[in-house]
């Protein structure tokens, strides 16, 4: 589904990542994990579009189609959807404009015509409720005055609405109390499908408790050192990454 | 004769037969009438030249030859649908003239005189005549001078001390699609006593064909603690020439909410004038202008603080699509002994087209020491985050740039309190938004919601 090979990527001129490899496969949960500045967030931000990052050498494939090569909204309608460590507060662009300009587009581009209005409402009402978010949320500013996990719980409605082919999520988990974070890990298992891929970008081990990945691959200085099960993962919530730092230097 | 002078000859003829044509009136009136027509004749249109017309070419005005319309013939139906879908008190008139039909006075709660300025007169014209061209004299602009000459027409509401009206009060002003254009001077008085609460929305709209002069003068007395709400919402079709000057008084702990939502028009000037005289008192200036075509749209605000501890605070934000022409000129004056006061002032304004023009300009007199202002004017460009983050989701990045800009024109509709008219104005604006931002039943899906 996804295939990121010899990714190098400079930002401003330094090289943050440094030929990374990954495959995700339809049906795959992957967590990557790994200390601050080893490139995780970059990772997700090229996949997804994001100005500022030059890929100098490498590719990443999404079913076969050269993602570099496609524009950042062509990647969300093909099914390639990043959900935000730090979504972006949108003032006045109501959530339901969003959420409804967003399901149409990516029909537009399957060459469906627009979601007719009751269907619409059924479902957004639905997975508003399944997120434990109030409808009122829908008329209110993307984001706005929203806290932490207000945020991350609509970034996981976005998902939701959307049903990406592969669900990228930076820093999910980040600033989310323990109430949230089983109504966010609630959504992101929701997601898992034998077609679907999640990518989960995550700094602590905390989340996947809740969503067990099938595969867990940690990043240092702009590559995959390590890649294992959920075990990794455990080990890596005992021991820090230190060892692993040392191994690889060595 | 030179042609500007044949401009105002043209309109003091229109002035002499309607004179020739009408009754004998109270000497009062006699004598506004002249006063107006003189200083018309004096000063005649506005010119460029002067600053306060610097940016705004009446000639489409001063050139126009407009009758006064004779009758307030307006079909039921199709006023139905140009009327706003809200439980009012309700005034109309059709291109100036009193339609007792298409009015709805019924339920006028006690406290409450509502009526139109012919029968405000005619029931005592004295009352009318004390408080009549106190703030709005004749010296104040030459179409103010105009109106004074002409006035016949218009509304006069006068709210007891303490009372509370509950629904909102239309001023509805329907214009025609008439053969040949037609003028109107609407006078409006609206006097609101100690305490009292009422919203007022002013609403001008009409044929799509029609092709009219209005020119409005609004005088808006707030004794002490008075709460006025006051919408002018400009949807007159695109034929329409419009000038308005509104002054209000402010008395203590009085607070005055304006509401002016430009969207129709071809050429619209408004004076918007607040005097806060008392402490305590309070004035909001709130304002929306979207112009497409050639549409031409000009606020003027000023804003005097006359007393300490008064507050003003005004936001205007601009749309201008096309060769669309937008004004803004925000004034405060902060008198010597005018300490503590506040006065914010912000206008923004978006550019769609590289035609589109704005000429904006904030202005801040002020002369007392202690006091907190803040002014500023920005012509603007989209947040380039928000449309990255709106593209991540798959909406290409026109319709982002569209939703933008309708959520540029959503901060000034946040603050109305009446759904009915933030709905309708936020559906305007949607269908006005060039068609490659794509916002086609965006907007009704969001007011669905609401309505469920």
């Amino acid at each position: 589904m996804l295939e990121v090979k010899d990714l190098h990527v400079t930002v401003e001129g330094s090289e943050i990542l440094k030929g990374l490899n990954l495959t995700v496969k339809a049906g795959e949960v992957h967590a990557i994990m790994g200390p601050n500045g080893a490139g995780k967030s970059t990772l997700s931000a090229v996949i997804a579009g994001k100005d500022g990052y030059e890929v100098t050498a490498g590719s990443i494939t999404f079913e076969g189609r050269d993602v570099l090569e496609m524009e950042i909204e062509e990647r969300a309608q093909a099914g390639l959807l990043l959900g935000f460590q730090y979504p972006v507060e949108i003032p006045g662009v109501k959530n339901i404009y969003l959420l409804k300009a967003a399901l149409n587009a990516q029909r537009a581009a399957r060459g469906e015509g627009e979601i007719p209005a009751p269907e619409f409402m059924k479902l957004i009402k639905e997975k508003v409720a399944f997120m434990k978010m109030d409808t009122s949320f829908l008329q209110r500013a993307v984001n706005e005055g929203f806290s932490g996990g207000e945020k991350k719980r609509n970034e996981i409605l976005q998902m939701l609405v959307l049903q990406p082919k592969l669900a990228m999520l930076d820093e999910i988990d980040s600033g989310l109390d323990i109430d949230a974070m089983r109504v966010v890990a609630d959504g992101v298992n929701s997601l898992r499908a034998k077609d679907r891929g999640i990518l989960l970008v995550t700094h602590y081990q905390r989340l996947l408790d809740f969503v067990v990945p099938d595969k867990v691959h940690v990043l240092v200085d702009g590559r995959i050192v390590k890649s294992g099960d959920a075990e990794l993962a455990r080990e890596l919530e005992a021991r820090g990454y230190e060892w692993l730092l040392e191994e690889t230097a060595a | 004769m030179s042609e500007v002078q044949n401009d105002v000859t043209r309109f003091l003829d229109r002035l002499a037969e309607r004179a020739a044509a009408r009754g004998p009136e109270p000497t009062w009136i006699a004598a506004r009438r002249q006063a107006g027509a003189a200083r018309f004749e004096a000063m005649g249109f506005p010119h460029r030249r002067v600053e306060q017309w610097k940016y705004t070419d009446v000639r489409a005005i001063a050139r126009g030859d407009f009758a006064l319309a004779a009758d307030g013939e307006f079909s039921q139906a199709s006023a139905a649908a140009l009327t706003l879908p809200i439980e009012a008190h309700r005034l109309t008139f059709v291109d100036g003239v009193y339609s007792a039909a298409l009015s709805h006075l019924d339920d006028l709660p006690a406290g409450v005189r509502l009526l139109s300025l012919s029968q405000a007169l005619a029931e005592n014209h004295e009352a009318v005549g004390g408080p009549l061209g106190r703030l709005t004299g004749v010296e104040f602009s030459p179409f103010s001078a105009l109106n004074t000459a002409f006035m016949e027409e218009g509304a006069v509401l006068r709210l007891a001390p303490g009372t509370v009206v509950e629904k909102p009060i239309i001023l509805q002003f329907l214009s025609r699609a008439n053969a040949a254009p037609v003028m109107s001077h609407p006078r409006i008085l609206i006097e609101a006593g100690g305490r009292s609460q009422a919203t007022v929305i002013e609403h001008h709209v009409g044929e799509v064909a029609a092709a009219n002069f209005t020119n409005l003068v609004e005088e808006i007395m707030l004794d002490r603690g008075a709460i006025l709400t006051h919408y002018k919402l400009q949807e007159a079709p695109l034929g329409d020439l419009h000038v308005a000057s509104i002054q209000v008084e402010q008395a203590r702990d009085s607070r005055f909410t304006s509401f002016n939502l430009n969207l129709g028009g071809g050429l619209v000037r408004t004076d918007l004038v607040a005097d806060l005289n008392g402490q305590g008192a309070e004035t909001h200036f709130n304002g929306l202008f979207y112009g497409q075509g050639r549409q031409h749209v000009d606020n003027h605000t000023l804003v005097n603080h006359n007393a300490p501890l008064t507050r003003s605070s005004e936001n205007y934000k601009g749309i201008l699509d096309d060769r669309a022409h937008g004004v803004f000129n925000g004034k405060v004056i902060v008198k010597r002994d005018s300490q503590k006061i506040e006065a914010y002032q912000n206008n923004a304004n978006l550019l769609l087209s590289d035609r589109a023009e704005i000429d904006t300009k904030p202005e801040l007199e002020i002369y007392a020491d202690d006091v907190k202002c803040s002014h500023g004017a920005t012509t603007g460009q989209l947040d380039e985050e928000a449309i990255y983050a709106l593209r991540t989701r798959g909406i290409d990045e026109q319709t982002a740039r569209g939703l933008l800009t309708l959520a540029f024109a959503g901060e000034v509709m946040e603050q109305v309190d009446l759904d009915a008219v933030s709905e309708r104005v936020e559906l305007a604006v949607a269908g006005k938004l060039p068609e490659r931002f794509n916002l086609a039943g965006l907007v009704e899906a969001a007011v669905a919601l609401g309505e469920q």
